[in-house]
């Protein structure tokens, strides 16, 4: 076992795939993830996040690559003798033993017994704030105590790596956030590797010092929330991670510069597409802004025309969804000293080239959002 | 519903309540007859046919055979048939389906038809009126419901919880020790004691390999019937009848308590 202070172990994940029969749940998955690092693996439901956290886990064996944790391979070694910490999302604990003894079933495996053992088990409960609840019985505990009891169960034994497969998966809003913010706080306080599995993009941004975006089986992209957000690498991407506006149409190149027409209005974005494919333009609902038809507005701005199909007040500003001509849903956010808009009524769309993100279409970026 | 309805509904109930239970309560009057005789109602009042089951080595010593053999019935009974609900639980194939029928077998096959199957084989392999032979039979006849009742606290059991265990560092045997083996016991006790009462109840093969030197009490209540209307069958009767009320009713509070958690 590691000495505290240097707890938090490397993984090392380079090119591993795990087929079942024709179906691979892994498609040549790489990814390196740094001693005491936040990382989070987003995606939908069947994109293999879950796959690789049980792959480092030791529950599911790859079917080829390499696998280190520590710069360990762990490759063929059981999933007792990992030394991981688990945090599953239902909880998990054993119905039959007290939280005290949940709590130091992991100490008992290892030979710690006595007041060592005493010692561990009330520092880990005092972590996650449950030390009164020792002689309780998990039953008699809710979901969100479990989850705490549980998160104490899997750190107690000072593993180097921690796993958390969608933790918050079955509790409520308000408790999810309040206890996004614990295992904020418990990840600092431990300094322990943190690999933690969601399809929640937004606890993704919350919790995670870089995230790996999963779809169908391989990584998007992994990098900072706001890398992500500023740069996503392909539309899935684009899409899965806050609001976005997608731009279809006809699509013309000339020079260094692409067009698109969206129902008869002409868009255009400096750059071409590098690795070819079917341009569309992603915008971000703060690059858009709104203004009534006819005004004025800067030079070079591109304007499509549309009608506002939804004006949403969110107290610190007002969310619009404007359906343009070609049908489509363009996504819009405007400060509180915008000028505000009714449903209904019609508006012109504006937004700089140089704000249009340049990805390839992707059909399977609608089909397995979820 | 309407008030003559209800009293109409609540008579039917306690009739079919009083058929159910009125062959085992007509056992203890009798069981006090001052006469040698099983009649109904009794004559008088003794505690003669009691005192006779105790001193009366023809009794006493079936009681213990069948004390012994459902015993050892039991035992072996529950271990074979949690092993066998533990890996029908846990295989993949379909044919685990075809094996738990296979398994159950024993419960709806006549008994007539096993006795004559086991005494056949018995008289070759010399193994009529032994111990060995006794346990044999009846943990065959034991183990379905050994499976029936570990396989009902299995389907309940959270799987999940091994792989748990395991992430704890708790190897497969380990984790069925601490966690899996103390959430289905208990299924394992109900499945342990509908195994002893089989045993201790069961007369049908018993009677075909029985002799002189091992009998069980069932078989020693038989004979005993057939030969002159004793009335210590009713002391018996009314032991075994208290006896397995309290164990049963053991076994529930136990299984209620599990429950709560």
């Amino acid at each position: 076992m590691a000495p505290s202070g240097t707890r938090g172990a490397a993984i090392d994940i380079r090119a591993v795939s795990k087929r079942y029969g024709n179906f691979a749940a892994l498609d040549n998955v790489s990814l390196h993830i740094e001693p005491g690092e936040f990382m989070t693996l987003l995606g939908p439901s069947g994109s293999g996040k879950t796959t690789t956290l049980n792959v480092i886990a030791g529950f599911t064996e790859v079917s080829s690559g390499a696998l280190e944790v520590g710069g360990r391979s762990v490759v063929g070694v059981p999933a007792h003798k990992r030394n991981i910490g688990v945090v599953f999302q239902h909880y998990a604990l054993f119905p039959h033993m007290t939280v005290a003894r949940n709590v130091a079933y992991p100490l008992g495996l290892r030979g710690i017994s006595g007041a060592e053992r005493e010692r561990r088990v009330n520092k880990a409960l005092d972590m996650v704030k449950m030390v009164d609840f020792g002689h309780r019985y998990p039953s008699e505990l809710s979901g969100g105590q479990q989850q705490r009891v549980a998160l104490a169960r899997a750190t107690v034994f000072d593993p180097p790596l921690l796993l958390m497969d969608e933790p918050l998966g079955a509790l409520d809003k308000k408790l999810r956030e309040w206890l996004q913010l614990e295992i904020k706080r418990i990840h600092r306080e431990l300094g322990t590797t943190f690999v933690y599995v969601t399809h929640d993009q937004e606890e993704a941004l919350v919790l995670s010092d870089r995230i790996a975006v999963f779809n169908q089986g391989r990584i998007e992209q992994i990098g900072t929330g706001r890398e992500l957000y500023d740069e996503p690498a392909t539309l899935f991407v684009g899409k899965f991670i806050g609001d976005s506006t997608i731009l279809r149409g006809p699509a013309a190149t000339s020079g260094g510069e692409t067009a698109l027409d969206i129902g008869g209005q002409k868009v255009a974005t400096a750059g071409r597409l590098a690795n070819g494919g079917t341009p569309v333009m992603l915008l971000r609902p703060e690059k858009l802004a709104l203004a009534r038809p006819g005004a004025t507005a800067e030079n070079g701005r591109n304007r499509l025309s549309g009608r506002v199909g939804e004006a949403i007040y969110l107290g610190s500003g007002s969310k619009y969804e404007v359906v343009l001509a070609d049908g489509s849903k363009a996504i819009v956010r405007s400060g509180l000293d915008a000028e505000s808009f009714a449903i209904g009524e019609e508006v012109d769309l504006l937004f700089s080239g140089g704000d249009a993100k340049l990805l390839a279409d992707d059909a399977t970026a609608d089909l397995t959002l979820t | 519903m309407k008030l003559p309805s209800r009293i109409l509904l609540g008579l039917f109930c306690l009739l079919v309540a009083v058929w159910l239970v009125a062959p085992t309560f007509v056992v203890v009057p009798m069981s006090f007859n001052e006469k040698k005789s099983l009649a109904f109602p009794p004559d008088g009042f003794s505690w003669q046919w009691y005192h006779n089951f105790f001193t009366n080595t023809d009794w006493s010593s079936s009681f213990f055979s069948s004390l012994k053999v459902a015993t050892v019935t039991a035992l072996v009974a529950t271990v074979l048939g949690t092993l066998a609900a533990f890996g029908l639980d846990r295989m993949k194939s379909r044919a685990s389906g075809v094996l738990r029928a296979l398994l159950i077998t024993p419960m709806v096959v006549p008994g007539v038809v096993l006795a004559v199957g086991i005494y056949a084989v018995y008289l070759d392999t010399h193994l009529v009126g032994t111990m060995t032979g006794f346990v044999l039979a009846h943990t065959m006849l034991a183990i379905p419901f050994v499976i029936i009742a570990v396989s009902a606290s299995l389907e309940v059991f959270d799987r999940r919880l091994e792989v748990a265990a395991t992430s704890l560092g708790a190897s497969r045997l380990t984790a069925f020790r601490t966690v899996t083996l103390p959430l289905i016991a208990p299924g394992m006790l109900s499945g342990l004691l509908f195994a002893f009462v089989t045993s201790f109840d069961e007369i049908i093969v018993a009677l075909f390999i029985t002799s002189p030197y091992l009998k069980t009490l069932p078989v020693q209540i038989y004979s005993s019937i057939t030969r002159d209307a004793d009335p210590t069958v009713a002391a018996v009767g009314t032991i075994l009848f208290l006896v397995t009320s309290l164990v049963i009713g053991a076994g529930l509070i136990i299984g209620s308590r599990q429950g709560r958690r």
